[in-house]
């Protein structure tokens, strides 16, 4: 059940951001991005999240999970394709190996929605946007 | 009227972990340690792998073992006869070992041993073919073992571990008469997800591929940009 400790580190790292805001807004949804090839469980993540936010500053909000396909990229192709998981992961077009993961590892709070006055303006990571 | 309001994050959510464990490498780095996370399901057989390892290395290189697979002391007890530091994790019903308990086994490896005259640490981690590969602990290599009773398809089935190891161990090999399990599919099947894997097939009870194993330990320590040039007597 890593899920758990996934969750417990979502909360943390949100709290660093409400604690941080001068207002300590409502937020009202969390997105989070789950890439497909990760250990991770969606339907997991949303139940530990339900469970660990009750009576806190996040029992309003909504975790959105954003699920992030796996795409891989074939240098002897020069094209994209998106491997089976669970059964193929080579190119099927020239059985090349997956050697070049484009998306599909991502575990990552995209962003987040929040009620009331503006607060200071974050500028979001361009490497990560 | 309220307004709604949306701000950018674009937070890895392992961020906290990835941190300890960039910590925990640059402690390693600063004592010239390699450190290697051995990961597998469990029965796999990777405390035999280390009680072979400690037997066939323990002469020529200075090892210590961070021992996360257990609920009882029973694996440490195993690997203490070869009177190397063993520091035993009470990692409870964790899943998979992280980067702060790791940090703990290093901190008693800072206290009760001498970590500058140490190569190699070798981290066995919890038995679970899932969790453990999302969690880095510091190391310099990631070493997956796949007993071939496990059947060819798990790297298939549960591809993470399997996609980010460096080194690849089938162990059991002396069973390969008694079974139908094809070795070279398992091989094909991490190949075509990581094709830069070594690929060694093992049997600790044999000695089968030991040699090559120790060979590849020999050339990650070497590797080591900071590894020391003492020598053991």
């Amino acid at each position: 059940m890593h899920e758990t400790d996934m969750t417990k580190a979502l909360i943390l790292t949100v709290r660093n951001w409400w604690e941080s805001q001068p207002d300590r807004p409502n937020i009202t949804k969390i997105h989070l991005m789950v890439g497909q090839f990760t250990c991770v469980e969606p339907a997991g993540l949303q139940f530990a999240f339900e469970v660990q936010t009750r009576q806190t500053f996040l029992e309003n909000a909504a975790l959105v999970i954003q699920d992030v396909p796996l795409v891989a990229f074939c240098h002897p192709c020069q094209q994209e394709y998106q491997p089976e998981i669970g059964r193929q992961y080579a190119c099927p077009t020239c059985q090349a190996p997956m050697d070049d993961i484009r998306s599909g590892r991502e575990l990552k709070i995209d962003r987040i929605e929040y009620d009331g006055a503006e607060v200071g303006h974050l500028t979001p990571d361009p490497a990560t946007r | 009227m309220h307004q709604t309001f949306d701000v950018a994050l674009g937070i890895d959510l392992l961020h906290v972990n990835q941190a300890g464990a960039d910590h925990n490498r640059a402690h390693f780095d600063g004592w010239g340690i390699t450190c290697m996370n051995i990961m597998s399901s469990p029965g796999a057989g990777k405390t035999a792998l280390l009680e072979r390892t400690l037997a066939g290395l323990h002469q020529e290189l200075a090892i210590a073992v961070i021992e996360g697979d257990m609920t009882t002391e029973l694996d440490a007890d195993r690997l203490r006869q070869y009177e190397v530091p063993v520091i035993a994790i009470n990692t409870g019903r964790s899943c998979h070992l992280d980067a702060k308990m790791v940090a703990g086994g290093i901190h008693t490896l800072e206290h009760q041993y001498d970590p500058h005259a140490l190569d190699l640490v070798l981290v066995e981690n919890v038995g679970n073919l899932v969790c453990p590969a999302e969690f880095e602990v510091g190391e310099h290599a990631k070493v997956a073992l796949l007993s071939i009773t496990e059947g060819e398809d798990k790297p298939l089935k549960y591809p993470i571990m399997f996609q980010e190891a460096d080194c690849l161990l089938i162990t059991k090999v002396d069973l390969a008469p008694y079974l139908d399990v094809n070795i070279e599919q398992i091989a094909a099947n991490v190949r075509q997800m990581n094709p830069h894997c070594t690929i060694i097939s093992v049997s600790a009870k044999t000695g089968e591929g030991l040699e090559e194993w120790f060979g590849w330990v020999r050339s990650r320590v070497q590797a080591s940009p900071l590894t020391k040039t003492h020598t053991h007597a």
